[in-house]
């Protein structure tokens, strides 16, 4: 299958699902014709792909959804209902996409179970891919997306739901740092992107431009070896131009309408740091400010240890140090970020001590060999 | 979601509280306990959070590289290695919380007379990938 396919293909998925379920079909068995549809146009489409690819898609779905119901009815007798293929209906419209969405990030989902379940349902991903992509065995990801669906088996397609929750599940997918078949960061953004044309909303805006900015980086992010490379050290000739040019746009267009937001104030910070030519010419000034804003809106304590950071950047490491001594020292990375304000304050024997025992607490592995190498750095020059 | 480590010791983990080795049970014991484990697993697959779980044989080998050209060295098992992992179980759960819940059952497991084990269980987790966000 050529790539052009595969995304068509997904692109697709949610309003061939949406036809399903204003045909009658419920959810949970309109979702799982639509993923043997999937399956079966990924088999047959490279050898002779459909005019329409969407007209085939229903009636395959469709077909495929009858079969299950046919069965099920075998056994349960309630087949009247479904049994004539009706009119196509109305061309759908756009708010079918954004309820799909509200659905699959339903409120009563764990994180884990609404990521995979917009995956599936929204983005169109087979069951294999998202167990690829988050390492689990395809039997678990299928058992995972089937009590997803019972889950929500209650909520109404129609029921109105909260844009917080969807933007949380797509910040999850985007953040998910597992590179397998399934660029998932370019998946989220994609997503993102469709939820940003099903609905006007300077949120959704702010995270899709949070994104972009953050996406446009990631040549520079890793070294050859594999190894992180820290923002300051990134080659700032390898950040896409073009990903900031249309996030720092979006971010403007959704600043001026003057309903801030978490994103569009993380997506502000991103954007100051993609603003500045060389790490020197930061503008760290305000970007404390915007850390000022996103403490009102969210009083995080991670936003805090962040803001300390840009704190010692802006007014010196003795004033990030002071910061930072008002946080709880148990927070992730807090160990981390001391250790960088004392080199930065010239006591590299307590910087080197600090990176070890940061390395010692790190959660994640390109974090630790990031912090074991600030040790050894450290020590080898002391020891010179 | 977060993926731990549920490891189980031949030895080097503090004594069970039901602490008679499993070659004093009786046959019916001993499938009473395997049966345990794999209902425990297959529940873990329905719930969406089995990752993988195997067992390993108590002997084995310390291998090591013994310069170019030359075969490796292999020796051992050394009496006094303290640690000894008899298998393992690997959950992705929605939390701390989940892990140590689970780790709990799975501990319950029937040793002899029937009477769970209680026995230590190792719980490890795992170094993650980077977040795409930093600041």
């Amino acid at each position: 299958m050529t790539q052009l396919n595969e995304a068509l293909l997904r692109s697709l998925t949610p309003s061939v699902l949406t036809v399903l379920v204003r045909r009658g079909a419920d959810f949970a068995a309109a979702e799982d014709a639509v993923q043997d549809a999937l399956v079966e146009a990924l088999r047959v489409w490279p050898a002779g792909p459909p005019r329409d690819a969407k007209g085939w898609l229903v009636t395959v779905a469709w077909r495929k959804f009858l079969d299950a119901t046919r069965a099920d009815a075998a056994r349960r007798r309630r087949e009247d209902r479904v049994e004539e293929e009706p009119d196509p209906g109305p061309a759908p419209a756009v708010d079918d996409t954004l309820q799909l969405y509200f659905l699959c990030a339903h409120p009563s989902l764990t994180p884990a179970s609404a990521v995979a379940l917009t995956l599936r349902a929204v983005g169109g991903l087979t069951t294999r891919q998202i167990a690829q992509a988050y390492l689990v065995p395809e039997a678990t990801m299928a058992q995972r997306i089937s009590r997803a669906k019972r889950t929500v088996s209650h909520v109404r397609f129609d029921q109105p739901g909260d844009v917080a929750t969807v933007l949380r599940v797509l910040y999850l997918v985007f953040n998910e740092g597992y590179s397998g078949d399934v660029d998932l960061a370019a998946e989220a953004i994609r997503l993102t992107r469709q939820l940003a044309a099903a609905i006007d909303h300077p949120e959704v805006a702010g995270l899709l431009a949070l994104m972009l900015l953050h996406h446009a980086r990631r040549a520079a992010r890793t070294a050859p070896d594999g190894s992180l490379v820290p923002l300051a050290e990134q080659d700032r000739g390898r950040w896409d131009t073009a990903l900031i040019a249309e996030g720092v746009g979006i971010l403007q267009a959704a600043l001026a309408r003057d309903r801030l937001g978490e994103f569009q104030a993380q997506a502000a910070i991103a954007a100051l740091h993609a603003d500045a030519p060389t790490a020197e010419e930061t503008d760290w000034v305000q970007i404390v400010e915007w850390y000022d804003e996103l403490t009102r809106l969210t009083d995080s304590p991670i936003v805090r240890l962040n803001r300390a950071v840009a704190v010692g950047e802006a007014d010196g490491p003795r004033a990030g140090l002071a910061a930072l001594a008002e946080l709880d020292a148990s927070l992730p990375r807090h160990t981390a970020v001391a250790a960088y304000l004392h080199e930065r304050d010239g006591d590299p024997a307590t910087a080197a001590r600090m990176y070890a025992e940061a390395a010692h607490k790190a959660s994640d592995l390109a974090e630790r060999d990031h912090l074991t190498r600030q040790v050894a750095r450290l020590n080898t020059r002391r020891c010179q | 979601m977060a993926k731990y480590l549920l490891l189980k010791h031949y030895r080097g983990a503090p004594a069970p509280a039901n602490d008679v080795p499993m070659d004093q049970w009786t046959p019916e014991e001993i499938s009473a306990h395997m049966q345990y484990m794999n209902d425990f697993a297959a529940r873990l697959e329905k719930t969406g959070e089995f990752v993988d779980g195997q067992a390993l044989a108590p002997e084995g080998a310390w291998v090591r590289y013994d310069g170019e050209g030359r075969p490796p060295v292999t020796d051992g098992p050394f009496a006094e290695t303290k640690d000894l992992i008899a298998g393992w179980m690997i959950i992705d759960v929605d939390s701390y919380e989940r892990a140590v819940e689970l780790a709990g059952e799975l501990s319950a497991a029937p040793g002899a007379g029937g009477k769970p084990i209680h026995e230590w269980l190792e719980l490890r987790p795992f170094l993650t990938a980077p977040p795409t966000i930093t600041e």
